[in-house]
């Protein structure tokens, strides 16, 4: 773990950070979630950094709580997205035949229906609980860790020196957690963070068009939409989660790209 | 038949295909799925009998494939059906807000693939220099931002500090196109900073690789300018790439008039699909899905079809 | 100052380049150290040496041009009596494509694929307004039948797609020639050609230089294909001069070791074995196609492999030769004939072989970069056989993995490194040493030696026979390399479109009388000696016009 880059530590400090707030919530943040203290979008003061929300909540709270459900949903949703789309990708590669091909023209299907449309298509006669939610995001976001898992392990599948543990009398065990995945873990966990930032994208944007997380539970595209109002009178509590998403999703950026080079500069030539 | 032509029909039929198929999944999506219809609709607290008058105007007693094929041969007419919370025409009200939002669209489009295909160029052609790093810069900054946040951070400052254009974008019949394109500014403003990012990116990374070939290095070293290489040599070979490029950000772009018209309260096809989908209202919600999913699968397919149609190995078999 | 006949003077030249090595900072490299050359106007030098000799940079030098971070930091570039190195991008543009052209590896690569043939040959001459664009094309079209390209007149008309590699290599050819340039460089124009097409093209570059009368800087790590063209010979290594002389003293008389140990390569002694009773490993009537394919890529091809031998299967490309080993290993079951091994027959999918059955017949590919896992040390890329088959562990294991590494003269310290941290013939031998772990009685070698540098090449062609002479494996080597063949075979067995046109002990399949394929196979492979080219060329134009 040598020569990880500045950027890279930095990008890892930072997802750190957010994650140790979302699990201490409760510890770290000075009120209750739905607890009303003062007048309705009361300006940054001492007691508010942030000021309070279009309900007198204070607003820091609020951003804590919702980076929790947030982070939350997020995680659970590309962890599902992932084992399924990576177990199935990588099926998919080393069996080939029409395993791979049902699978793949499934996969297609499901891709050529925009993500938001197809979410929206469903959610309309589902009832929106998180874990219908995490179902719904999981699912549809697995068919692009499917395609990538099954693109890599297929360009690995068919390395010589795969070929050799074949010859060897390897069983498919082997070949798939000895030889193909130790290759295609770089790309993977940055497809990962990828993934992440994009499920953190989604949530926010669900709950904004009030197809997400549902009040009185914070999240950040919530906040949004509780505090959209306040934008025309200038007053940027709508705002606030921006700054949260954005310096997130760079983090987890940084660490993405530094996990990708990682991956080319191993199939470099010789280095000594 | 010549085999490009044969090439270009396989892929019309498959796309003709993959429609069809669509439009199963989404039937399949709102009819099969453990979510019950009617209840969703009237809300937990409807009374037996009203469901099942419900079941019965929605012509749920009807088995699934018999309703589908009704639905699909309707919407192939043309009709969609009647909205189940206002009992109103769907496709007469979609008709009306599928021009407004196909106006917004284009109107974004028409300013991003210039802009990005232009940026891309100056991209490649300051290639690792601060133009090319502060775009690098700008584009992951705007990709880690969703769509509807963009939308407020610009309506923040440019209608209510800056107040150059509305906030809000009203758009009606009886409105001259430079009303129209006041109205809209601002979302198309978003809308381009939302694919501008990627396209540009997409873009300089398929010059890129063309500028790499083996034969641009040929043609450096006949003595030719640069700017004749690129036109001459770089191009030809671009314009399946970019092409896609543009097509991929095109259908992107579909999908994020939805969020920006929710943003600036636009009266197009985002804004009725989201509303109804609060509704519950399932055939708007089908018919807003299938459309949306028809213009996402027609540009895909258009740009497989221009790389079928640029490949010199295809137009020129042996 | 130079006399008015120099056409090049290189003088000191020095050229760095930007290293970006994984996992660390950029630093800077030297490619080509002190590197002086003189060219007359109509002569032809060779620049020859292993990868990594810096012999492509000095070439494109001489266009003043630097391939990707490639910066020519020092030294004289004088071309025409003008300095080049320090000109600017006016002047450069105004040399290159009218004084000096170039000629690429690849050729399938060079040419524009959306543009026709005829476009991208007159592109410089019509550029440097040299002349009209239909004398450009006469001029063109003249070139073309120069180069024995088929219909010249038409020939242009077409898209690179449509001709083959070795058209295209000499259409490069013509694109060069066209303007009339001062000075042409041609840089490994026939290293990618299958032996048989390399000497028409070499044949057709040497009657076009002749010609036209250019001055020519020919680059290529084939000392017995530059003797052929050139007049005069530079040898390099590691960017730095060895030496440099006349085609006839390079050859004949070289001062330098390493020029010495260039010209012996491949010259390894070996006794052949005669055949015993009974083979090792026979295919019987083998016939195999691909997937849905329509044509059989081998047809009823029957060969034997005796122990402690080996057999070498030769070809060009597409001769079925490695399809053979992957019918042999049960990664392609044939479509009909038998695989027996020891007299038993081998069942024909891998996965119905047993695991002993798969011990006896090992594998060692072209490749070894991609051969071995870049995640497993060397430890555990050697120690897996040894556990998989034997069930060795722990301090037996790891003996024996010495064992191993030393048998590949690798030594101590290599146990624990990646396959990254290995150079080419490393990688190579820790390939063998893998195979070698299996204990197995059949090592199939795939082109092992293809993509190594010559003098590496023929370390590893003296491991195996070392090894075949203390194991008693037997190799079926499969190879296009006649010199290789002749290095190490005992038996021969020529290849072509999939049947063996010609099979027997190396000393029958060798000698006359020859089938027409296999006369014109070993007939063609350069030998090193003056005047080679021309003979076997005007044999060849007697033979046609006799019959």
């Amino acid at each position: 773990m040598k020569g990880i880059p500045l950027s890279a530590l930095l990008g890892m400090t930072i997802t750190a950070l957010f994650f140790l707030a979302a699990i201490f919530a409760p510890l770290i943040a000075p009120y209750g979630m739905s607890q009303t203290i003062g007048d309705v979008w009361e300006p940054a003061s001492d007691a508010h950094w942030l000021g309070t929300d279009n309900l007198g909540r204070d607003l820091l709270t609020r951003m804590i709580y919702g980076g929790r459900t947030t982070i939350f949903v997020a995680s659970a949703a590309t962890l599902l997205s992932f084992t399924l789309g990576a177990v199935l990708g990588f099926t998919a590669a080393v069996y080939g035949g029409w395993v791979d091909q049902g699978m793949s023209r499934l996969n297609d299907l499901v891709m050529s229906i925009p993500t938001l449309i197809f979410a929206l298509v469903v959610l309309s006669v589902m009832p929106v609980t998180l874990p219908i939610l995490i179902l719904v995001m999981g699912l549809l976001d697995s068919t692009r860790v499917y395609r990538l898992s099954r693109a890599v392990a297929v360009d690995i599948n068919v390395m010589d020196f795969v070929e050799a543990a074949r010859l060897r009398g390897e069983g498919q065990r082997w070949v798939i957690f000895r030889e193909i995945l130790p290759n295609a873990l770089s790309p993977l966990v940055a497809e990962l963070g990828l993934r992440f930032i994009f499920a953190i994208l989604f949530i926010s944007t669900l709950s904004f068009l009030g197809l997400g997380v549902q009040p009185p539970m914070a999240d950040w595209g919530g906040i949004v939409k509780e505090n959209r109002e306040g934008i025309v009178y200038g007053i940027p509590a709508a705002l606030y989660p921006a700054v949260a998403i954005v310096t997130l999703s760079i983090s987890v950026n940084l660490v993405a790209d530094w996990a990708l080079n990682r991956t080319t500069s191993l199939k470099g030539g010789r280095g000594g | 038949m010549h085999p490009v032509l044969t090439l270009v029909i396989q892929r019309l039929a498959l796309g003709l295909l993959l429609l069809l198929a669509a439009s199963v999944l989404i039937f399949v999506g709102t009819e099969i799925l453990p979510g019950d219809v009617a209840q969703a609709v009237l809300g937990q607290g409807a009374t037996e009998q009203a469901l099942a008058n419900m079941r019965a105007q929605m012509g749920l007693d009807q088995p699934a494939y018999i309703r589908y094929f009704q639905w699909l041969a309707g919407a192939i007419q043309g009709d969609f059906g009647v909205a189940l919370s206002n009992r109103q025409d769907i496709a007469s009200s979609i008709s009306r807000r599928l021009g407004n939002t196909l106006f917004l669209a284009s109107v974004a489009a028409a300013i991003s693939v210039p802009l990005a295909i232009f940026l891309g160029l100056l991209a490649v052609r300051y290639r690792d220099r601060w133009p090319d790093k502060l775009i690098s810069g700008i584009t992951l900054t705007s990709i880690s931002l969703p769509e509807f946040l963009l939308g407020y951070i610009m309506m923040y400052i440019f209608a209510v500090q800056l107040g150059w254009f509305p906030s809000v974008s009203n758009i009606n019949a009886g409105m001259s196109f430079g009303q129209k394109l006041n109205a809209v500014a601002l979302p198309a403003l978003v809308l381009t900073l939302v694919v501008l990012a990627h396209m540009m990116r997409m873009t300089r990374a398929a010059i890129l690789n063309v500028m790499q070939s083996a034969y641009i290095e040929t043609a450096e070293l006949k003595g030719l300018r640069r700017l004749t290489i690129i036109a001459r040599h770089a191009m030809p070979n671009s314009i399946a790439p970019i092409v896609n490029v543009v097509m991929i950000n095109l259908a992107y772009l579909v999908v994020g008039v939805v969020v920006i018209e929710v943003v600036f309260v636009y009266p197009g096809m985002g804004q009725y699909l989201v509303d109804h989908v609060s509704k519950r209202d399932v055939p708007v919600v089908q018919a807003c899905g299938l459309i949306f999913a028809s213009v996402y699968i027609g540009l895909n397919l258009v740009a497989d079809i221009v790389s079928i149609l640029s490949n010199p190995r295809l137009r020129h078999p042996k | 100052m130079a006399d008015s006949d120099t056409l090049l003077e290189i003088r000191n030249l020095r050229i760095e380049a930007t290293v970006y090595a994984p996992g660390e900072k950029p630093k800077n490299a030297l490619i080509v150290d002190d590197v002086s050359l003189s060219l007359e106007r109509g002569k032809v030098m060779g620049l020859i040496g292993e990868s990594g000799a810096g012999k492509s940079t000095i070439g494109l030098a001489a266009l003043a041009y630097g391939r990707g971070g490639i910066r020519l930091t020092g030294g004289e570039i004088r071309l025409n009596g003008r300095e080049i190195r320090t000109a600017g991008p006016g002047t450069l543009r105004s040399l290159r494509g009218r004084e000096v052209t170039y000629v690429a590896q690849s050729a399938a690569a060079a040419f524009n694929p959306s543009k026709r043939i005829m476009q991208q040959v007159i592109e410089a001459t019509l550029h440097h307004n040299l002349c009209s664009q239909s004398e450009a094309e006469a001029r063109a079209v003249e070139l073309f039948r120069t180069l024995s390209l088929p219909d010249p007149e038409t020939f242009g008309k077409r898209y690179p797609h449509q001709v083959s590699g070795g058209q295209l290599q000499r259409a490069m050819t013509a694109m060069a020639l066209c303007p009339h340039p001062d000075l042409v460089i041609f840089d490994e124009p026939t290293t990618a050609l299958d032996v048989t097409t390399q000497i028409d093209v070499l044949g057709a570059i040497k009657a076009a230089i002749h010609e036209t009368g250019v001055a020519a800087l020919y680059i290529t790590h084939d000392l017995a294909v530059v003797a052929q063209v050139s007049d005069e010979i530079m040898v390099l290594r590691h960017g730095k001069m060895v030496e440099h002389g006349t085609v006839q003293q390079i050859i004949e008389a070289p001062r330098e070791d390493y020029t010495r140990a260039l010209i012996s390569v491949r010259a390894i002694e070996h006794e052949e074995k005669k055949p015993t009773a009974e083979p090792l490993l026979r295919a019987d009537n083998v016939t195999a196609r691909y997937g849905a394919m329509a044509v059989d890529v081998l047809s009823n091809v029957s060969v034997d492999l005796f122990a402690g031998q080996t057999l070498a299967l030769v070809g060009e490309s597409g001769s079925g030769k490695s399809t053979m080993a992957r019918v042999i290993t049960g990664l392609l079951p044939p479509r009909g004939g038998d695989i027996t091994f020891e007299g038993k027959p081998l069942p024909p999918a891998l996965k119905n072989r047993s695991r002993e059955e798969l011990r006896q017949v090992q594998m060692i590919y072209q490749m070894a970069d991609v051969a071995m896992n870049p995640r497993q040390t060397v430890q555990t890329i050697i120690g897996r056989p040894l556990e998989f088959y034997f069930n060795l562990r722990g301090r037996k294991r790891n003996e024996r993995i010495q064992e191993l590494l030393d048998a590949i003269e690798l030594g101590k310290g290599f146990a624990d490194r990646y396959p990254a941290e290995l150079s080419g013939g490393q990688k190579q031998r820790v390939c063998i040493a893998r195979a070698l772990a299996a204990n197995p009685k059949v090592i199939i070698c795939d082109e092992v030696t293809s993509a190594l540098d010559p003098l590496v090449a023929d370390g590893i062609l003296k491991l195996l026979l070392d090894l075949q002479k203390r194991e008693g494996v037997a190799y079926l080597f499969i190879t296009h390399d006649i010199a290789t063949v002749r290095a190490i075979a005992d038996s021969i067995a020529v290849m072509y479109q999939g049947r063996v046109q010609r099979y027997g002990t190396k000393s029958e399949v060798l000698s006359p009388p020859f089938d027409a394929y296999t006369e014109l196979l070993l007939s063609s492979v350069p030998e090193m000696k003056l005047g080679w080219l021309e003979q076997v060329l005007a044999t060849r134009r007697m033979e046609s016009a006799g019959n």
